[in-house]
């Protein structure tokens, strides 16, 4: 016998209408508004572009905006780039994105009228498009143990390297799925892996205290062990190419015994010991300014000079643990000279000039160089931090229920990514850590995200055994990617954006592609 | 709706009396008093049985208070690294003891297809008809026909089963003998865990069992695992899993069952 429902009672059926019609009229916009004129500003030097121009309201979207920005900069058909536009207003300093047109954004809410000159700062997007990875390309064992970081080399997609707690670090062909090299020596797990910005070496840190260096295409030892930490390694960061001194790349290691150390990769010795954390410290990062970041069990971020070692600021807002930490320019000096069209400079200063304007557009805002941080805490909140101008932060983000083990900054610094322990993947606005939607979906603590070369997808996996991948505009799940057996521990989205590698606690390396 | 809810259905269709939480307050302060009172008070046959479940009352008082004890202990013991290899940024937290650690092992013996129908329990003693019903014969015409029939085992009853009327009514199953929660354990992890029951999915008496939702030896029941954190290789929570009871309930006066993984 079928359940009957009993019909909706008025209150319902008037709610229901209600909904109807809100939603329905959420799309129109007024045909009756006239015009409004629209200046354009480039947002990283803040120089106006071509005139004032007067655009009907009806038809001021994005897409249509992009079109008249690419027409009035005389760029040609085929190298449009696609804009991300936004509203700031000088003297209130508020700034507000256009998601889809000027009137649901600036006209209808009152910030603007059609009377006034609107202006619009504009920051082009990638011009390449990341596909959605839909299918696991090849699934690798060889591991012995759980695996437990991955990283793809800033070259291309082709080769990844995994830390396993059976003792070694593998490199993967990714092409064609099989195993490149082992790289054998640690005595315990590797926890943490690390390419270089030039591609060339691997640095593994491990659970028995000491740091190895790898040559990424040969997959032999460069050298015996590092020691000097007296706790296990938990995180790695290779000095940004641009800064490197010629020939002698260096390697921060954050470590559990409540230090950082700057090692000499050639010379093999310990640059500088960075003192000062009373706790465990779980992240460090190295700046495209030469500061070398680092997060701390004990509530604090600390931020060092490498080249003598000393404190130059200390963080402190959060009230628990911090766990993770990331930088507006991560993606840059991650991938240094490296691009998607694959073009690698000839010699050593091209190269480094390439690092070099890389870092520079990326972290350049109205003509300075800014480089945010964002830190993920056990107390359930994120801090935005710019500690270039401030030691207070820029903006504290609320909205998890539980810990946050993860942030990333997206490649082009407009979102920032939170993965916690509270089964949610949340999005917040990069420039002021506005809150902009939450990724549900996953039934296990989320422990990893990363984003698409392009910022247009986020990857996150899981404990539920899933890699998932969020549609960063729409904010809906784009594409379901079950296939680990068990908790998937370490993500990682390729540089080219061309495939994702995951691993985890089933042993198994598996390779995802569109 | 559970036939004997209906309270519940009442107070989410008209609400509660405005003066209802004072009342409660109020009963709840007094409770000391009319304790003390009946112990003082009363006499005979309710004495004893009011003494009886003071007793029990107590004891289960006393173990509480001595759990909240212990749970305030600071243990001393150093924080060791676990065993099984973790990333870093689980590696200095406090491991939730949870049943799903071996869960992947279990997984890997679902796919074989041999493991798939093997149960712990693969044959049972028969019981017959005569041992499982009690004819009633109450009532003039009830005795003349005899066609009602009362069972003598222990039955998992849904919870949204309504009785018939009386009349029509041909088989009882005594509310004594009812059972809506199994202890459950978890044969590759040794933990025992007592779950709801779900259905019963198979009894190898009689198919007419399983209908009637009989729990004899060897039953295959339906539990409901949601708390046990497992989830399937497409991330889905699992909820209910099955269960083969190994003890006999209607002797033991509890349901044993050892999951099927």
């Amino acid at each position: 016998m079928a359940t009957l429902y009993p019909p909706p009672s008025k209150r319902q059926k008037l709610a229901q209408a209600e909904r109807a019609r809100e939603q329905q009229e959420l799309d129109t916009i007024p045909s009756d508004l006239g015009s409004v004129r629209v200046q354009f500003y480039d947002q990283s030097t803040g120089q106006p572009t071509g005139p004032a121009v007067s655009v009907p309201v009806a038809d001021a979207n994005v897409k249509n905006l992009e079109t008249l920005l690419n027409t009035l900069q005389g760029n040609e058909d085929d190298e449009r780039v696609p804009y991300r536009f936004a509203y700031h207003s000088e003297k209130e300093g508020q700034t507000i994105d256009i998601l889809r047109d000027v009137y649901h954004s600036l006209l209808e809410p009152g910030v603007k009228t059609t009377e006034d000159t609107v202006s619009l700062f504009y920051t082009p997007q990638a011009v390449f498009r990341v596909k959605a990875v839909s299918r696991c390309a090849a699934s690798i064992a060889g591991h012995g143990e759980a695996i437990l970081a991955t990283s793809f080399s800033p070259i291309n997609s082709s080769t990844m390297v995994s830390g396993s707690g059976d003792n070694t670090a593998r490199v993967w062909d990714c092409d064609t799925g099989t195993p490149q090299h082992t790289l054998k020596g640690h005595t315990s797990w590797v926890l943490a892996v690390a390419y270089s910005p030039n591609g060339a070496m691997i640095a593994t840190g491990s659970m028995d205290n000491t740091v190895r260096f790898w040559d990424a295409k040969k997959g032999t030892a460069l050298g015996g062990p590092l020691k000097g930490h007296s706790k296990w390694i938990t995180n790695l960061a290779w000095e940004p190419y641009h800064i490197q001194e010629s020939g002698r790349p260096r390697v921060a290691s954050a470590s559990k015994d409540s230090t950082v150390r700057v090692w000499d990769v050639v010379s093999r010795v310990i640059d500088h010991v960075l003192t000062g954390h009373k706790s465990s410290v779980t992240c460090v990062r190295w700046g495209g300014t030469g500061k070398v970041y680092t997060a701390s069990h004990d509530k604090t971020i600390k931020i060092w000079n490498p080249k003598d070692g000393t404190l130059l600021q200390t963080l402190s807002a959060h009230a628990h643990r911090v766990n993770h930490l990331a930088l507006s320019t991560d993606f840059a000096l991650r991938t240094s000279y490296h691009d998607h069209t694959g073009k690698v400079p000839g010699t050593e200063a091209e190269k480094r000039a390439a690092a070099k304007k890389k870092f520079e557009e990326a972290a350049t805002v109205n003509n300075t160089i800014v480089e945010r941080l964002v830190s993920a805490s056990d107390d359930f909140t994120m801090y935005l931090w710019e500690p270039s101008t401030s030691n207070k932060p820029v903006a504290r983000m609320l909205g998890h229920q539980k810990e946050v083990n993860h942030v990333t900054f997206s490649p082009d610094m407009a979102y920032i990514a939170s993965a916690g322990f509270d089964n949610h993947v949340k999005l917040w606005n990069g420039r002021d850590g506005k809150f902009i939607t939450t990724f549900r979906g996953h039934v296990g603590a989320v422990y990893q995200c990363c984003f698409s070369a392009d910022s247009r997808m986020l990857v996150s996996s899981s404990k539920d055994t899933t890699l998932k991948i969020w549609d960063v505009r729409t904010g809906k799940l784009r594409m379901d990617l079950p296939g680990h057996k068990d908790e998937v521990f370490a993500v990682d989205w390729s540089p080219d954006g061309q495939k994702i590698g995951s691993g985890g606690k089933d042993k198994q390396i598996k390779i995802w592609r569109n | 709706m559970p036939q004997n809810e209906y309270i519940e259905r009442w107070q989410k269709q008209h609400g509660k009396r405005l003066d209802h939480d004072e009342r409660q307050r109020k009963r709840q302060a007094r409770e000391g008093h009319k304790q003390s009172h009946d112990a003082q008070n009363l006499r005979g046959l309710r004495a004893k049985l009011y003494q009886q479940q003071r007793h029990k009352e107590k004891i289960q008082m006393k173990k509480r208070i001595k759990a909240q004890e212990e749970k305030n202990v600071k243990s001393a013991a150093p924080d060791e690294p676990s065993k099984t290899p973790l990333p870093q940024y689980l590696l200095d937290r406090s491991q939730e003891t949870n049943a799903k650690a071996l869960s992947s092992a279990i997984k890997d013996k679902r796919n074989e297809k041999a493991a798939k129908f093997a149960v712990p329990l693969p044959k049972v003693k028969g019981i017959s008809e005569e041992e499982m019903f009690k004819v009633v014969n109450t009532g003039k015409k009830t005795h003349k026909k005899s066609w009602k029939r009362m069972i003598t085992k222990p039955t998992f009853v849904g919870n949204d089963f309504t009785r018939r009327p009386v009349k029509y009514e041909r088989f009882i199953r005594p509310m004594g003998l009812r059972y809506k929660k199994a202890n459950v354990t978890h044969p590759e992890l040794a933990v025992t865990v007592q779950l709801p029951i779900l259905s019963v999915k198979k009894n190898p008496q009689n198919p007419l069992y399983t209908q009637l939702g009989v729990l004899t030896k060897g039953t295959i029941i339906e539990v409901n695992v949601s708390e046990l954190g497992l989830v399937t290789t497409s991330g889905k929570v699992v909820w209910g899993k099955w269960a083969q009871v190994t003890n006999t309930p209607e002797n033991d006066g509890c349901v044993n069952a050892v999951l099927l993984v």
